[in-house]
């Protein structure tokens, strides 16, 4: 019998209906992968307990004739989702030992549709990162390394940095992710799985510990695309608790899933080619508009003017929201409370903020407080969001002559841990591609298509029109059959 | 346009960290670098644009006018809402003594 932890999630789910194997013995090989794998700092929290349980559920429902979607699917869960009496901390000092005594929306979904909780993943602080470097429980490890004889430690990317590992490492089959300004999409292209950022307003937003909330859209990151559609499916859906969700149906993406891209129009936008880029990156994206015309698409040119503006626009509007939304941490409510000796209101606040948020949040905070500020409102965030408004056009504009848009999901490979952490700028940068699909609210996932000549996974991004997630999928199953990516870390944790 | 580190202590005290001279010297640099990066959109021709403000066209909702309407939401919880608090006491949360 295949080794229970390679399976992807559509085999564990059929191969557990038909009887091949018991729901608790796979809970039990994951429990026991992620056991093994400390090395790599992926879960803050490890739910045995709680993977095992569903897992018995699931083999009754079998049982009884009353399987639900997810039956006897473990999965990983970010620890930005407030778990019912499961420790979530957003991988701050904040919030360590909060006990949330409300579940999210999304991850009850997931409950109620079968699946079982293997542990809550590590990510960057607030997830506010591209390398999982921000995390006040350690850096996460990438289960990859160079071939270059070398030992470095690489970034898992970020912020979902706990769920790219767990993942390609085989700790778990998928796990959830949120995706801010690529948080989704970078750490999947650098480990070498696949990760959607549904439409902004599909997944709920209730019980996500808040970073900017007009970005903030919580995905799947799973090995496949198909397993990113049958999780996204568990996901989604209306939910009057939050005031963006959409009340949309949530279509069958997964039985509609189709490769065969004739009659499709794929649009390359000349902005997203960057002077100086790895060459391993272009090479990638030439040979996946090969890889979609293959699949009988059309491809054109296409241009989206204000791309160089995405960047600055998101580090003014996504820390303007950070700074509003962590007003709330201030040592009274729940979370950490820093109280020195003889101390005032005033001061408790101060100093508990100082003492709870990490560098980066601080540095995110600042900006955001300054450029709401007033006097600089006008000149930063104002401005900021008709960038924005420009932006969303670009698309809006690019989507009349095509149904998706193809490019490369972040501009390198994974870099090692520390080589960005002293310049938060060319931290910034990696997510040149991804952010611009978050400023416009737009369907986007990343699939692996290439090894660089590193021995390094690179991602291709697709984006697409808003609600048209089935377009996105569809895209990214014709890369995925025609890139044949099957390559993965060795195991040396 | 730079800030200095009095306009940094400034930005820590409206957020409400507290900061040493030492981090206020390093966050001079940091933040002058990110705002002279962002400066940039400063050249993009807005004329007759509307800022955004809802990336995904939505109506708002009203709930019904019910109390309750949503039970996990609703009131009559508060041992749940006290129960993180760091310092709850008599069913209120407790902060320090304040004096103006």
């Amino acid at each position: 019998m295949t080794e229970l932890t390679n399976l992807t999630v559509a085999q564990i789910r059929d191969g557990h209906r038909a009887g091949d194997f018991s729901a608790v013995e796979v809970a039990e090989a994951f429990s026991a992968n992620v056991a093994d794998a400390k090395a790599l700092n992926a879960f803050i929290v490890e739910t045995p307990e709680h993977a095992l349980s569903a897992a018995k559920a699931a083999d009754a429902d079998r049982a009884a004739g009353t399987l639900k979607p997810l039956s006897g699917v473990p999965i990983g869960m970010k620890d930005l989702f407030c778990t019912h009496g499961v420790q979530t901390t957003a991988a701050s000092h904040m919030l360590e030992g909060f006990v949330p005594r409300y579940e999210s929306t999304v991850s009850q979904k997931l409950w109620d549709a079968g699946a079982g909780m293997l542990g809550k993943l590590n990510l960057d602080q607030f997830a506010m990162g591209s390398s999982n470097e921000t995390s006040y429980f350690g850096n996460v490890i990438s289960p990859w390394k160079r071939k270059d004889g070398g030992n470095a430690a690489l970034a898992p990317g970020g912020s979902s940095g706990g769920s790219s590992t767990a993942i390609a490492a085989r700790l778990c089959p998928a796990a959830t992710g949120t995706d801010t300004g690529g948080s989704i999409r970078q750490p999947a292209a650098f480990t070498g799985i696949s990760g959607i950022k549904p439409t902004y307003g599909r997944c709920s937003r209730w019980g996500i510990v808040a970073f900017a909330s007009s970005l903030d859209q919580a995905g799947p990151m799973a090995r496949d695309v198909r397993d990113c559609a049958i999780m996204l499916e568990n996901m989604a859906g209306f939910d009057p608790k939050d005031a963006t969700s959409l009340d949309m149906a949530v279509p069958n993406w997964e039985a509609a899933l189709s490769s065969d891209l004739k009659g499709k129009t794929v649009g390359i936008p000349k902005e997203y080619r960057l002077e100086g880029i790895d060459p391993d990156i272009d090479a990638m994206w030439d040979a996946g508009i090969a890889m979609l015309k293959d699949a009988g698409a059309t491809v054109v040119e296409i241009s989206l003017p204000h791309t160089k503006y995405a960047l600055p626009a998101y580090y003014i509007i996504a820390p303007a929201e950070a700074s509003s939304n962590l007003a709330r941490y201030d040592g009274v409510r729940y979370g950490l409370r820093d109280l020195p000796e003889g101390a005032g209101l005033q001061d408790m606040y101060a100093s508990t903020r100082a003492d709870g948020f990490g560098a980066e949040v601080k540095r995110r905070i600042m900006i955001g407080t300054y450029v709401l500020s007033a006097g600089f409102y006008d000149a930063y965030y104002t401005q900021a969001q008709k960038v924005r408004t420009l932006i969303a056009r670009d698309f809006e504009q690019a989507f009349t002559s095509c149904e998706v848009i193809l490019a490369p999901t972040a501009p390198s490979a994974a870099f090692g841990l520390g080589e960005k952490m002293a310049d938060p700028l060319a931290m910034y940068l990696n997510d040149v591609f991804a952010v611009p699909a978050s400023l416009a609210g737009l369907p986007a996932m990343s699939v692996p298509a290439a090894l660089n000549r590193e021995g390094l996974p690179l991602g291709l991004q697709i984006i697409g029109k808003a609600f048209d997630e089935q377009g996105v999928l569809d895209a990214g199953l014709a890369i995925e059959e025609r890139a044949g990516f099957t390559a993965r870390a060795e195991k040396w944790w | 346009m730079t800030i200095d580190q009095a306009t940094v202590r400034k930005i820590a005290s409206l957020a409400r960290i507290a900061i040493s001279d030492a981090e206020a010297a390093a966050m001079e640099g940091e933040l002058n670098g990110i705002l002279g990066w962002v400066e940039q959109l400063g050249e993009v021709d807005v004329t007759g644009v509307e800022p955004m403000t809802a990336v995904i066209p939505n109506v708002l909702r009203l709930r019904d006018d019910v109390i309750d309407a949503d039970p996990l939401t609703g009131g009559g919880r508060r041992d749940d809402v006290l129960a993180n608090a760091p310092a709850a006491m008599h069913g209120f949360f407790g902060v320090p003594k304040v004096i103006e």
